[in-house]
């Protein structure tokens, strides 16, 4: 796994509002950017996630389903972070959560979805998610998410 | 003067979205200024898709449930990712009678969606025209 960008990323504790974003590591000295690939049908949300990340100063990829994702991770693509649909065509959350896990992916990967149910959740979680978040993805569940990459690494 | 124009945008608004909305609002900066209004935008090309595959699918005869379930959670994914509470509330009502096989309950309800779909959509226009006097406003002064 590659290495992971520095505390700088969540220096700055409080959450970006408006125009106070919060200073991405491309603003610091840092060994590289943090990445993250996010796998997600829907337009919308693609497009949220997406700001979402790169207000942190996240290099952001997007896929539109699960074989995208894993199509991806064949040709030696590597991310810090996943986000994670649950449900999307062709190839949904479990199942290529399933496949990265089985090709050696080590990458955080976050289940993000709309369903709420135990069951749900227990099955995805089963498939090999690191952690599990309700939509709507916030800037909050984010910035605590990434707390916990930059901590373990 | 532009705390006052503030003020009106959020009382435009009320009712209709909650903060999930103020969370767009707060990925809008310099770089991206036009973030909320872009999403906003994709939202109503996306749904307005969604509305019309699901007028199509009620007018199959039996009801594919299973379906219009799938088009509904579609939907649902970019209505609540927008904060559209009304929108979301009509969704969950909606999925609610397909689960039962509630054929009148879901063409009902489809209306009802309908209807604060178009209402939002107004609401939102006037909230960026609003927005954008105020931006003049600003740099004028």
């Amino acid at each position: 796994m590659k290495s992971i960008a520095n505390e700088d990323l969540i220096g700055s504790k409080s959450m970006p509002h408006g125009n106070d974003v919060c200073q991405g590591p491309s603003s610091h000295s840092l060994n590289k950017k943090v990445t993250a690939l996010v796998v997600e049908d829907n337009v919308v949300n693609q497009m949220i996630h997406k700001r979402l990340l790169s207000n942190l100063g996240i290099e952001t990829q997007v896929v539109e389903n699960g074989k995208e994702a894993v199509d991806l991770h064949h040709s030696g693509a590597v991310f810090d972070l996943i986000l994670m649909d649950m449900e999307m065509p062709i190839m949904n959350g479990p199942e290529a959560t399933r496949v990265l896990r089985a090709m050696g992916v080590r990458s955080k990967i976050v289940g993000v979805t709309a369903y709420s149910g135990d069951y749900e959740k227990r099955v995805f979680m089963d498939a090999g998610l690191d952690d599990y978040y309700e939509k709507p993805l916030t800037m909050a569940k984010l910035v605590s998410l990434l707390q916990e990459l930059v901590d373990n690494n | 003067m532009c705390v006052q124009w503030g003020k009106s945008k959020i009382g435009l608004l009320q009712g209709f979205l909650d903060e999930q909305f103020i969370q767009l609002e707060e990925l809008q900066d310099d770089a991206n200024p036009n973030f909320v209004e872009e999403v906003v935008t994709l939202f109503y090309r996306d749904s307005t898709r969604l509305l019309l595959n699901i007028d199509q699918a009620l007018e199959k005869s039996p009801l594919d449930f299973s379906k219009l379930d799938n088009y509904m959670h579609q939907f649902k994914g970019s209505s609540s990712s927008i904060g559209a509470t009304k929108v979301n509330n009509e969704c969950t009502h909606f999925r609610e009678y397909c689960n039962a096989g509630n054929a009148e309950g879901c063409m009902s309800t489809f209306q009802q969606m309908k209807k604060e779909h178009a209402t939002l959509r107004k609401k939102l226009e006037a909230y960026f025209q609003v927005s954008s006097i105020c931006l003049v406003t600003f740099f004028s002064s």
